[in-house]
């Protein structure tokens, strides 16, 4: 019976340069649904936890979603799923663009990459047929000029590839594809830079997948097309105005971080708000593949065409930083495209750069003529830079995020990160729930593994008080779990503004020939999320890993609407345990045996 | 004075700030009305930053936001 499933891993060992192709265990990906669930499923069970992330005996799964490529909305996304570098836990990094439906067509559910190459090389598929190729002419080059190259020998393709930051082993290095969309987090970039691989190259015959039921996927499909049409959300406000959109909200209820955190409202934020993006320097939307929301930005840079920023980047360059410039945001956000760095974490570590250097704990002469001031579009520009190449001696630092360089200085509370990884563009202080899906975020500090924004600021699916606690661990948790979900079946988390469990499960079920239930589905969700923890574990977590940076539980907001509020994470940390049936921040066996994970 | 701050579509057609007399309103329902915007296009109202709803009460020197439907992550 056909599945949206291809039901076939590509399995690619650099040292030997073997290419092996193994079946699809069915069983274990329904369990696991498939991208997010079923790389860390297989990381897992190949004991990978307990590796050094950047020798060879690493890996790297890039792993397409049960619904990826399939005819249903927004349903081509893939997952790098890795121990991380910078966190020394899992790391699932999601991207959208085409490669991962390209990679579906091709015939594959999963890449399995594993050792290291003696010198640069590059992998191109079409369909069935797997090269390993010579890349050194390759390295060193950005983006940009890797995917014009593989698109002139192979017109058909899409890129996927990682930058100088990744080459030059960046904690903070990304992977690129289609040129500007990113698995940008938790440092997979330098993973595929440590095995020399430089690009993944991807021709696909095929168009789409099949079904298990195609009638059933067609009604599903036009459900849930129709009430992402009719969302506020989906439907008008991110196709007109991207994710950047969320600066004047968040800044107007003070929770928008500025210079590194030490405020919680910019006055000047509006200079760099998605209504000035659209008014200033939008062409036109950018859409990923089979997405009917288009929340992308193609703009105008100084005369070049270039995928423009999100709202994290914006913040993260912008108010964290001081700067209020958007061309000069826009500009920084192209060079991490091109390098290959986190636009997220790399921002956030200037801005921690730039705390330091305001204290006093970086000097004049380390700067090396880039003095890093508050609100410096040259500062912002040049350590991108530095960092992403590998220069200067702080560049090469910064480059390893902002724990490793606030530690360095004997100040790691400077650092505003959970887990090493930089913590995005929502004040924890004034906003609770968003507290929790930080702390216990299984790759640290990130907003999408529990989208809490959504009902404690935006009121979806139902208002929440963004200052109680009340029920914000069992709500954190549904997130998480719902979040799991989405990311494994290949599907943008955006649709949850307008979707909601049993759209998913509709979809889920006529796609792969599941009979999940709402209830089974969370089950499936929170057992990935679990798994995910086990994994962190293995990897040597200690309970005391699930915390927030001490300015956001000690010092109260300066100014600003929220002025005078902390985190409540010291009340809500032990109710979020008790809701998952952990014990010290891991499952207990009870759990464990619920969620058929022993 | 009561200062409206207006965003994304709502700026259509507007300014993107507005300084009324807070005698003049009684609750924010009233503000929306003298800006023609319906209670129900309005997804986020901020009172002084804290969410509220269109029958709450508007002082001098309160500053409202007005947001329709919009998100993003």
């Amino acid at each position: 019976m056909a599945t949206t499933y291809n039901g076939k891993i590509l399995r690619i060992n650099l040292t030997d340069r073997s290419v092996k192709v193994e079946d699809l265990p069915l069983e274990k990906a329904k369990k696991f649904i498939g991208g997010r669930g079923l790389g860390t499923k297989i990381l897992y069970d190949e004991g990978i936890a307990k590796v050094d992330p950047l020798s060879p005996e690493n890996k790297l799964v890039y792993a397409t979603g049960a619904m990826t490529g399939a005819n249903v909305p927004t349903g081509g996304r893939y997952m790098v799923v890795t121990k991380s570098p910078l966190t020394g836990m899992i790391a699932c990094s999601n991207s959208g663009g085409v490669w991962g439906a390209r990679l579906k067509y091709a015939g594959w559910d999963a890449i399995i990459v594993e050792g290291k190459a003696d010198k640069p090389v590059r992998i191109h598929i079409e369909d069935d047929k797997v090269e390993i190729l010579p890349a050194e002419d390759l390295w060193g080059k950005s983006s940009e000029e890797v995917t014009d190259t593989l698109v002139q020998i192979y017109p058909a393709a899409s890129v996927l590839n990682i930058g100088p930051a990744g080459e030059t082993g960046s904690l903070l290095a990304s992977i690129i594809n289609d040129k500007d969309r990113a698995a940008g987090r938790s440092g997979v970039g330098a993973v595929m830079g440590s095995k020399n691989l430089k690009a993944i190259s991807v021709v696909a015959t095929r168009t789409i997948v099949p079904a298990y039921d195609t009638d059933k996927l067609r009604d599903a499909t036009r459900a849930a097309q129709a009430k992402i049409k009719e969302n506020g959300v989906t439907g008008s406000g991110l196709p007109t105005y991207g994710t950047a959109v969320l600066v004047n909200i968040v800044n107007n209820i003070g929770a928008y971080p500025t210079h590194n955190w030490q405020s919680s409202y910019d006055a000047e934020a509006d200079q760099t708000s998605g209504e000035t993006l659209k008014e200033k320097y939008l062409v036109r939307q950018g859409f990923c593949h089979r997405c009917p929301i288009g929340c992308g930005r193609v703009i105008n840079l100084d005369g070049r065409i270039v995928g423009g920023p999100e709202y994290e980047v914006v913040w993260a360059y912008g108010s964290n930083c001081g700067v209020h410039d958007m061309n000069a945001i826009d500009e920084a956000n192209h060079l991490c495209n091109e390098l290959g760095l986190d636009a997220i974490s790399t921002p956030c570590t200037i801005a921690a750069a730039m705390e330091l250097y305001q204290k006093g704990y970086i000097s004049e002469e380390e700067c090396e003529g880039v003095p890093l001031v508050w609100g410096s579009n040259e500062a912002i520009f040049e350590w991108t830079k530095r960092m992403g190449r590998g220069e200067t001696a702080l560049g090469r630092l910064m480059a390893q995020g902002s724990f490793r360089l606030c530690s360095h200085y004997g100040h790691p509370e400077i650092s505003m990160s959970v887990k090493k990884q930089e913590m995005p563009a929502y004040d924890a202080r004034g906003i609770q729930g968003i507290g929790i899906t930080y702390a216990t975020s299984n790759r640290g500090g990130c907003h999408v593994r529990g989208y809490m924004i959504s009902p404690e600021v935006l009121g979806l699916p139902e208002p929440l008080d963004r200052l109680s606690t009340e029920g914000k661990a069992t709500w954190t948790m549904v997130f998480q779990d719902l979040t799991a979900i989405i990311d494994s079946m290949g599907m943008c988390l955006f649709t949850s503004f307008a979707l909601g469990a049993p759209e998913y499960a509709a979809i889920l079920n006529a796609g792969t020939g599941t009979d999940y239930d709402v209830k089974q589905l969370l089950l499936v969700g929170e057992r990935i999320y679990n798994l995910e923890r086990l994994f962190n574990k293995e990897a040597g977590m200690k309970p005391e890993d699930d915390c927030l940076p001490r300015r956001l539980t000690d010092e109260p907001i300066a100014d600003g609407p929220s002025k005078g509020e902390v985190s409540k994470i010291a009340i809500t940390l032990p109710q979020y345990y008790e809701v998952r049936g952990w014990k010290d921040a891991f499952p207990t066996e009870e759990t464990l045996k619920r969620l058929d994970l022993v | 004075m009561i200062e409206v701050r207006l965003f994304a579509t709502f700026r259509d057609g507007r300014e993107k700030i507005l300084y009324l007399d807070g005698n003049d309103y009684l609750h924010a329902a009233d503000v929306l009305k003298y800006l023609g915007i319906g209670n129900g296009d309005v997804a986020i109202l901020l009172i002084n930053g804290r969410h509220s709803k269109p029958e709450k009460d508007v002082h001098d020197g309160d500053i409202i936001a007005l947001f329709p439907p919009v998100g993003g992550g």
